[in-house]
């Protein structure tokens, strides 16, 4: 399965060869465990596992909300209350999993952008990083329907404006929106069909996390120097890695603990500092809110949505070429798909051969930049729509297509890279030989 | 008389406690109610006359129809004995669902919806109306102070005033400080639009003025305790597991803490051997 050379499952007892010679999922299940993993992995490669645990942890907690939850209009959330004061522990479940949405999204980020800042999307690992941005266009839409469900204020009017966005495209988007929604406006149709895809795309997202986990366990996992194990021979190889269970399973367990320590606090104290208020006011078509906001994790891409208005040159040049078929709505909702789709380019774009961030002296500072970026665009989409926030929105979208398009393309050929480590192993001994380190006792 | 000028000075020192607001925005002040924080918890007898004011004043227009009477008899509630509760209920007449006629209520039943068309159910009210979000919309308020819906009613409950002299006499609703979003004259407004005075008008008129009710303990039923008891209230209806839910948390922090030691140090263990291999060898 993997490239790198390893010890390989030999069934030993009869019954183990009667399956392992019927289906090989007992060589499958230890050759995933065992897999030879980079020792000088660090903190930031844990996201991988508190993802899986997220998704199993929402699976699990949305099954049981489902079993209590009516998808109508009029009952939709009434039964949300009723899961609320009279399930079992149904408050639990439900602020559990309303947010497990924002801990799955915390780890998204930092998965992403370790991968980043690291090079985890270079050669020869473009297919993983594709399938990973699959999975989190396919979070981001989960994570919309499943905010329709409790069918409050927010949800009604998220939906109205999210699917507003399918709208503004030319021609042929009345349709689309039409389409989407099963009716000219939100309503039944359109929360039964949300109902539906919410329960749907999580197992499309548990199937896409298996390829996700295939393809780099073909490739061999990326590691913060970016330099790859050495395959020439088992021993070689050895020295580089070590197999997953148990040295990865416990730290990334610790570190699993950890965050969830956090989620325990958040969900037991503050369960509704991440949601919003509004969404506790049942639907009502005929009062708008007067500040529709996404949920948190949307604002870096909603503030790009609104950053470019009717006055931005860009736009207006669009507008003109485009004989005025780009109008500025249509321009904020291509900026917004293309604000993602760049990321998922991002192998193709980036032009240096060095993999890691870390032996990039120029690169370091704009990905830094690209941090800030992020968080500022967060900020900014929570913001009205107003100066100076919009000005802040555009300077912070416009600085997220720089790095992608015109930064990660010029460094490569500018930028100096600085000495790398010629093996994981000298590496992993530079940083635990030198350090009198108190915790190897 | 003593306690109401104790209570007034006590107000105007805890000034810096208030969220301040420009003219146009409206006061919520911060209250230091028993169940904010990790630790705390709703107070019983506050809640039982918070349910006191709520059943003599604000039932006769607003409804509770997301909570069950039966309600009332739960631990981490207002913890009424059972007897109590059904006579509670026998004092509410309901629709049957059945048969379509008017019964007396039993603990089963809901709270009766708004009895006026325009009044809005109270039963989420604390925690749809959360929504202040402190200094530029971070959130800090309601993370470093626990500044919640409750904050609100209660700011709301004693925010009407004096209407200000910029108003037309006959413009409609009552003058409050804490509601931002009611009509508002135009006359009140400077030349680029801007509010000169905090707070809108509201369509409500002022329901407490202190010492609506008389509790049977003898508590002081001024307005200034009667807001904050009938806004406690109103939080454990929108939120009737508060307690409970802040217990799990309590047991998921310290059993999650206890498990992130072993696994530290299994970890620990685990690596050494190869960290000390790194140390010889470099």
């Amino acid at each position: 399965m993997s490239g790198i050379p390893h010890d390989h499952y030999e069934p030993k007892s009869g019954g183990a060869k009667w399956l392992e010679s019927r289906l090989p999922v007992l060589s499958l299940i230890y050759n995933t465990l065992v897999i030879p993993t980079p020792k000088n992995l660090n903190w930031m490669w844990i996201w991988g596992v508190v993802l899986t645990f997220t998704l199993v942890l929402q699976i699990i907690t949305g099954v049981v909300l489902v079993m209590h939850y009516t998808p109508q209009v009029d009952l939709a959330f009434a039964s949300v209350e009723h899961i609320m004061r009279d399930v079992n522990a149904g408050h639990m479940i439900r602020y559990v999993h309303a947010n497990g949405a924002s801990l799955f999204f915390v780890a998204v980020y930092f998965h992403i952008f370790r991968g980043l800042y690291y090079g985890s999307y270079k050669a020869p690992r473009e297919v993983t990083w594709i399938i990973g941005m699959l999975i989190y266009i396919l979070m981001m839409a989960t994570g919309f329907l499943g905010y329709v469900l409790p069918w409050g204020q927010m949800s009604f009017h998220g939906t109205a404006v999210i699917t507003g966005l399918f709208g503004a495209i030319p021609f042929i988007g009345e349709s689309i929106q039409t389409w989407l929604l099963g009716a000219s406006a939100v309503g039944q149709p359109a929360l039964n069909r949300f109902f539906s895809l919410h329960y749907l795309l999580p197992f499309l997202i548990a199937g896409l996390v298996v390829v996700h986990i295939w393809a780099f366990h073909s490739t061999g996992n990326n590691n913060p120097t970016g330099v790859e194990v050495r395959r020439t021979s088992k021993e070689e190889a050895e020295k580089d890695t070590l197999p997953f269970w148990p040295y990865f399973v416990i730290k990334d367990l610790f570190a699993l603990a950890v965050i969830l320590v956090v989620f325990a606090a958040v969900v037991g104290f503050m369960p509704n500092y991440l949601g919003h208020p509004d969404n506790y006011t049942p639907a009502n078509p005929l009062a708008t809110p007067s500040h529709i906001v996404p949920e948190w994790y949307f604002l870096p891409f909603y503030a790009i949505l609104r950053a470019f208005t009717a006055d931005v040159w860009a736009v207006q040049f669009a507008n003109w070429i485009s004989f005025g078929i780009i109008d500025a709505k249509f321009f904020g909702v291509l900026a917004m798909f293309g604000a993602i789709i760049v990321i998922a380019l991002a192998p193709w774009l980036d032009t240096s051969t060095v993999r890691s961030g870390r032996y990039r002296p120029m690169f370091k500072w704009w990905f830094a930049l690209l941090a800030i970026d992020f968080i500022v665009l967060m900020w900014a989409g929570a913001m009205p729509a107003e100066p100076p926030y919009s000005i802040i929105a555009l300077t912070g979208a416009t600085y997220w297509f720089a790095y992608f398009l015109v930064i990660l393309p010029l460094l490569g050929v500018i930028e100096r890279p600085t000495a790398r480590p010629a093996t994981i192993e000298e590496d992993f001994n530079a940083h635990y030989g030198k350090s009198t380190d108190t915790s190897a006792e | 008389m003593f306690r109401k000028l104790t209570l007034s000075a006590a107000v105007a020192l805890g000034l810096s406690a208030t969220v301040v607001s420009a003219a146009g925005d409206a006061h919520v002040e911060d209250f230091d109610f028993s169940f904010e924080g990790p630790f705390g918890s709703y107070d019983q007898m506050q809640l039982q006359r918070g349910l006191q004011i709520y059943t003599e004043v604000c039932a006769a227009c607003h409804g509770l129809k997301y909570v069950a009477i039966r309600n009332l008899a739960d631990e981490g509630g207002p913890a009424l004995p059972e007897d109590q509760v059904r006579a509670y209920a026998a004092r509410i007449e309901v629709v049957d669902a059945a048969t379509g006629e008017f019964r007396p209520a039993i603990p089963a039943d809901k709270f009766p919806t708004s009895a006026l068309a325009e009044a809005p159910d109270l039963s989420l009210m604390a925690k749809a109306r959360a929504g202040f979000h402190g200094p530029y919309g971070t959130g800090l308020s309601q993370l470093i102070n626990g500044m919640g819906g409750a904050e609100y009613i209660a700011s709301l409950m004693a925010g009407y005033e004096e209407a200000p002299e910029c108003s037309p006499a006959d413009f409609p609703g009552s003058y409050n400080v804490a509601f931002a979003n009611g009509g508002f004259p135009e006359q009140c407004k400077d030349a680029e639009g801007h509010h000169t005075v905090p707070g809108s008008w509201i369509a409500m008129p002022q329901p407490l003025f202190g010492d609506d009710v008389e509790f049977a303990d003898g508590h002081d039923a001024d307005l200034h305790h009667e807001t904050q008891d009938v806004a406690a209230f109103l939080m454990w209806a929108a939120e009737p597991k508060l307690d409970a839910r802040k217990e799990a948390g309590f047991l998921g922090v310290l059993f999650l803490i206890l498990l992130s030691v072993l696994l530290y140090q299994t970890n620990k263990r685990l690596w050494a051997p190869h960290k000390a291999a790194a140390k010889k060898s470099a």
